[in-house]
């Protein structure tokens, strides 16, 4: 079994997240930063099958050099290594750009068994980062696992969460899993783990250190272009007809009918 | 909160204890008090998190601190629930015998799992006919060959049935009274070691009350803290350390009560404005807080004079258990009074704290008898 890697992103904590109209933008003054929430869950999973099977632990995280911190947490959790890839180059990323730079690191960082997701980052939603890495890397994946049934050393048993429930699938090492919040309680970080995270030396990966396309990195690299980010309008909570059902099927009806025309 | 100058790693066992409070504890509270099962998954994050070795050696694999962090992290979970935190205090109790008066081999053989928080553990020298009243103990332990042979009950015993690892004080020679007694480490699963009845209490129901029995139980006389006649001396020298935890239970529910009556007050209105408006709350409010800081300070200073190694703290350690139970008392109370009505209800965490805060004024030493121990310390004092 070689080294389980997770990868996390540095997100805002908060679900009201103001946006900058003029640029599109997130307004990243004054809220905190957390990792994902998703990524608690993948963290966990990574330091679980790291005791099972007695390797290390090694999480993972593409931003600026403030997302030390969240790698530091992880630490803190039960994370052995720790890397940041970041520089000013991959900047502007889309999560095409994002994931190629991440799968490069990755190539730098050697063999790994498994490499946990969350299933998207709470920020963008996009859920297409952790696909991303395995096709970059040429590995298979399996998005929205709520649930290792079995793992060996070359194959996996996993549940898929789908809409209508879920699916078994069996799937060759190494390979890719996007976690959802169902697979596990994330642990919260020991004394130990804290004071281990205080003086844990974070390895930088810049664009100079991997093996990279510059045309395919930050703002050059990224496709993808955003129009409009706008928060939704609140909806209207619906109406409750408490009246007896005749009555009240009467009114429904009406309701739907002037809601149709 | 006043600054309390806490170093580095005081700080982190703090803010890791109130996390885990908020977020664990807090939780299931009310769930446990109902149902009083004993909380394992919360002892099981406690170890992970190695909240249990807060205070034990590092050779032992504890994280090197003192009273003062085990008070820190007691009065911390205890705001969230004071039996809960339990787990966590009583085993303490139990291990600090060990930890003062163990022998190396000792040490080594109980200390690790019980820093790991694998194994809890308890401490055991109440009876039906010996509360306050040390040399009433009945339970007997009889040398024969390698072994001593103990008969007898102990009750009202925390963490009973549920710890692994026992300090139980017996008499080793009835004819000396209170030098006749020894203090042993029991373990569970000992030949003749079983457990009774468990009792259904008026708070702190998340933790295990129950009774220890001894028939014919050998006990390897290895397993003698320091020596035989003991008992009571390692007894007395335990609640000097363990009371300013008991104390630290004891501001916690405080705190977390004072808390919550500041936060109620503020959202509920009545006459169109909110009742931390008016004066009558806000001096109640007001008195509540200086009270729990003026316990705070108190446990803190006693604390610190422990782990600086000042030899005679019994008065102090009495005093910190002494004020910060009755402070309990009286701040619970006064929080179901800002409750009002809701106070009274058992759907709000109000009347728990109270029926928590209860037994902090009666055990490991009633409020009368920490008053004993005080005042003949300062006669003493006087007398020098």
């Amino acid at each position: 079994m070689n080294n389980i890697l997770v990868c996390i992103k540095q997100v805002p904590d908060t679900s009201d997240v103001k946006i900058n109209p003029e640029t599109n933008t997130l307004i990243r003054e004054g809220v905190k930063s957390i990792i994902n929430p998703f990524d608690m869950y993948a963290i966990e999973e990574a330091i679980r099958l790291k005791e099972k099977f007695g390797v290390k632990a090694v999480a993972l995280t593409m931003g600026p050099p403030q997302a030390e911190a969240a790698l530091k947490e992880a630490i803190s959790m039960g994370i052995d290594e720790a890397y940041l890839v970041s520089d000013r180059a991959f900047a502007g990323s889309d999560t095409l750009a994002t994931s190629y730079t991440i799968a490069k690191a990755i190539k730098k960082i050697g063999e790994f068994s498994v490499i946990f997701c969350g299933k998207q980052a709470s920020d963008g939603d996009t859920a297409q980062v952790g696909p991303g890495i395995s096709t970059h890397l040429d590995i298979p994946q399996v998005t929205n696992v709520k649930k290792i049934e079995e793992i060996n050393t070359t194959t996996a048993r996993v549940e898929r969460m789908t809409e209508e429930g879920f699916e078994i699938l069996e799937i060759p090492l190494p390979c890719l899993f996007t976690v959802v919040k169902e697979i596990n309680e994330p642990r919260l970080p020991s004394l130990k783990g804290i004071m281990r995270s205080k003086n844990a030396k974070i390895q930088l990966l810049n664009a100079a250190k991997l093996d990279i396309e510059e045309d395919r990195l930050g703002l050059k690299g990224s496709p993808t272009l955003v129009s409009k980010i706008f928060s939704p309008q609140r909806r209207k909570s619906g109406e409750i007809f408490t009246c007896a059902a005749e009555e009240a099927v009467e009114k429904l009806v009406n309701a739907l009918k002037n809601y149709i025309h | 909160m006043m600054d309390y100058q806490l170093n580095e790693q005081q700080i982190m066992i703090r803010d890791l204890c109130r996390q885990i409070a908020q977020e664990k504890i807090a939780p299931l509270a009310a769930e446990y008090d109902k149902t009083e099962e004993f909380p394992w998954p919360i002892v099981k994050a406690l170890a992970q998190a190695d909240i249990f070795g807060v205070s034990i050696p590092e050779e032992y694999g504890g994280l090197g601190g003192g009273v003062l962090e085990t008070c820190i992290a007691t009065e911390e979970l205890s705001k969230a629930c004071g039996g809960i935190t339990l787990c966590f205090a009583a085993s303490y109790l139990g291990l600090d015998p060990i930890l003062l008066f163990g022998n190396e081999e000792q040490k080594k053989k109980y200390l690790p799992d019980l820093a790991a928080g694998k194994k809890l553990a308890a401490f055991a020298i109440t009876e039906p006919a010996a509360g306050s009243d040390a040399s009433g103990i009945q339970t007997t332990a009889k040398k024969k060959g390698e072994h001593y042979v103990l008969n007898g009950t102990k009750h009202f015993i925390t963490n009973g049935g549920e710890a692994d690892t026992y300090v139980v004080i017996a008499m080793s020679d009835k004819t000396k009274g209170a030098r006749g007694a020894t203090a042993f480490i029991l373990e569970k699963g000992m030949k003749g070691f079983t457990f009774g009845k468990k009792e259904d209490k008026l708070g702190i129901r998340a933790s295990s009350t129950r009774e220890l029995i001894f028939t014919d139980c050998e006990c390897p006389k290895e397993n003698i803290l320091s020596k035989e006649g003991m008992g009571f001396i390692i007894t007395m020298k335990t609640f000097d350390v363990s009371r300013p935890g008991v104390a630290s239970q004891a501001l916690g529910i405080a705190a977390g009560a004072l808390e919550a009556a500041t936060k109620y007050s503020r959202e509920r209105i009545q006459f169109g404005k909110p009742i931390s408006s008016f004066q009558g709350i806000q001096w109640m409010l007001a008195d509540m807080a200086t009270e729990v800081e003026a316990a705070r300070a108190l446990i803190y200073a006693t604390a610190r004079m422990i782990d600086a190694g000042v030899k005679s703290v019994s008065k102090e350690s009495a005093m910190a258990k002494l004020f910060a139970s009755d402070t309990a008392m009286k701040v619970t109370t006064d929080a179901v009074q800002i409750f009002g009505g809701y106070g009274y209800m058992k759907e709000y965490p109000a009347e728990k704290r109270m029926r928590d805060a209860k037994i902090t004024q009666i055990y490991e030493g009633t409020n009368q008898i920490q008053r004993n121990i005080i005042a003949l310390q300062l006669i003493k004092e006087m007398a020098k």
